[in-house]
């Protein structure tokens, strides 16, 4: 501690923010990560890598962002939103390092609006509609489980800019892998009606379940966390039914081109606007 | 779930949530400030409502809720009673002495 005094002490750390209510102090997750490339990385499957999890994000985003004056409550459609709007900033982080690295100096937009479903690397489960908010519930508690630790691995990754993006995420995915844990015990454990629904819900997530654990090695970590939440709610695993294809390999279900002819309609239709 | 009060989840309708009243730590050292309420069916909910509620914009570092029906509050009848007698005496008033300018929030 720098200074003796008491009441400098207590407000060590915020000398100039006198208010508290407005939302001051927010930090660049990149400030001061070096944005060059090390020696050894492959840059082609560093853009790769960004792209995909940047397409999860994106994707996910958009199917949270439907909820919007259609969740149950206002308290959770703000929730949804706000998941949505933190996997919505990862995925531009992660946009914007695959442009940096993958030689075509593309900007975030390029990526999100002017590719065509074939382009688009996210998994199967991301693009699946919303359904009911069990499925919305369960799809998210995979999803996050999955993700949180793909970034724990990947903070430890050579490229300093995709750790420091990772390191960042893993606060965020934690509290969606808590939000969803939450409602599934409630849901599983709550009512004949909300126990069918989750059920139900599990059987959907089946099939594209096993896709998840293709190109990294957090099947265990995954299984095992889904496991818990489960067994909480008293209900089953989801069963592991393979899908021929991969989401990865740019196979995706019909329900991807509508979810992106939306998202993209605009910036196609003014194509050099700013916002 | 540990923490959490069935009274409210048991009522079923969501319609029924109880509410809730959030408090906000804005910074170490600071009280938490009463910032607005909310509905949720049990404590856990409450908090978590919180945090996407009103602490999304940094706003915070400790968040507190409680049942509204919880709080004791004096009434409009009891305003006279209660502060009037207040008005009217400045030697109650910490006034008179000067304070060090490295003291903050006061």
């Amino acid at each position: 501690m720098s200074d003796d005094h008491v009441y400098m002490t207590l407000a060590e750390g915020h000398d100039d923010d006198t208010r508290w209510a407005y939302g001051t102090g927010f930090e660049d997750p990149l400030h001061g990560v070096d944005t060059g490339v090390p020696e050894g990385v492959d840059v082609r499957e560093l853009a790769h890598v960004c792209v995909a999890l940047a397409d999860d994000a994106l994707v996910s985003a958009q199917r949270l962002a439907e909820w919007t004056t259609r969740a149950p409550e206002l308290e959770e459609e703000v929730a949804l939103a706000n998941i949505g709007l933190d996997l919505l900033g990862q995925a531009r982080l992660l946009y914007s390092r695959a442009g940096q690295v993958d030689g075509t100096g593309r900007d975030e937009d390029a990526y999100a609006y002017f590719r065509d479903t074939d382009d688009f690397r996210n998994v199967r489960l991301a693009e699946l509609p919303n359904g009911d908010f069990a499925f919305s519930v369960v799809r998210l508690l995979v999803l996050s489980s999955w993700r949180l630790a793909h970034f724990e691995r990947l903070v430890d990754h050579p490229d300093p800019v995709l750790a420091a993006i990772a390191a960042k995420g893993v606060k965020e995915l934690t509290y969606h892998r808590q939000y969803a844990a939450d409602w599934s015990v409630r849901l599983g454990d709550g009512t004949e009606e909300s126990h069918r629904r989750m059920r139900k819900a599990l059987e959907q997530v089946g099939p594209y379940f096993g896709e998840l654990f293709t190109a990294y090695d957090v099947r265990d970590e995954v299984v095992d966390v889904v496991r818990q939440v489960t067994e909480a709610a008293g209900l089953p695993m989801p069963v592991y039914r393979p899908l021929p294809g991969a989401g990865r390999a740019g196979n995706h279900t019909e329900h991807l081109a509508p979810l992106l002819a939306e998202l993209q309609s605009v910036a196609r239709a003014h194509p050099e606007a700013t916002w | 779930m540990t923490g959490t009060d069935d009274r409210g989840a048991a009522r079923g309708n969501k319609g029924d949530w109880p509410l809730y009243e959030v408090f906000v730590r804005g910074k170490r050292g600071l009280n938490h400030v009463h910032v607005g309420s909310l509905h949720a069916a049990d404590d856990r909910m409450a908090l978590t409502h919180a945090r996407d509620l009103y602490t999304r914009r940094n706003e915070g570092v400790s968040l507190w809720v409680v049942r509204s029906e919880h709080i004791a509050a004096s009434t409009r009848d009891e305003k006279d009673p209660f502060f009037e007698p207040s008005a009217d005496k400045v030697y109650r008033h910490p006034t008179f002495y000067d304070i060090p300018d490295d003291v903050p929030h006061i």
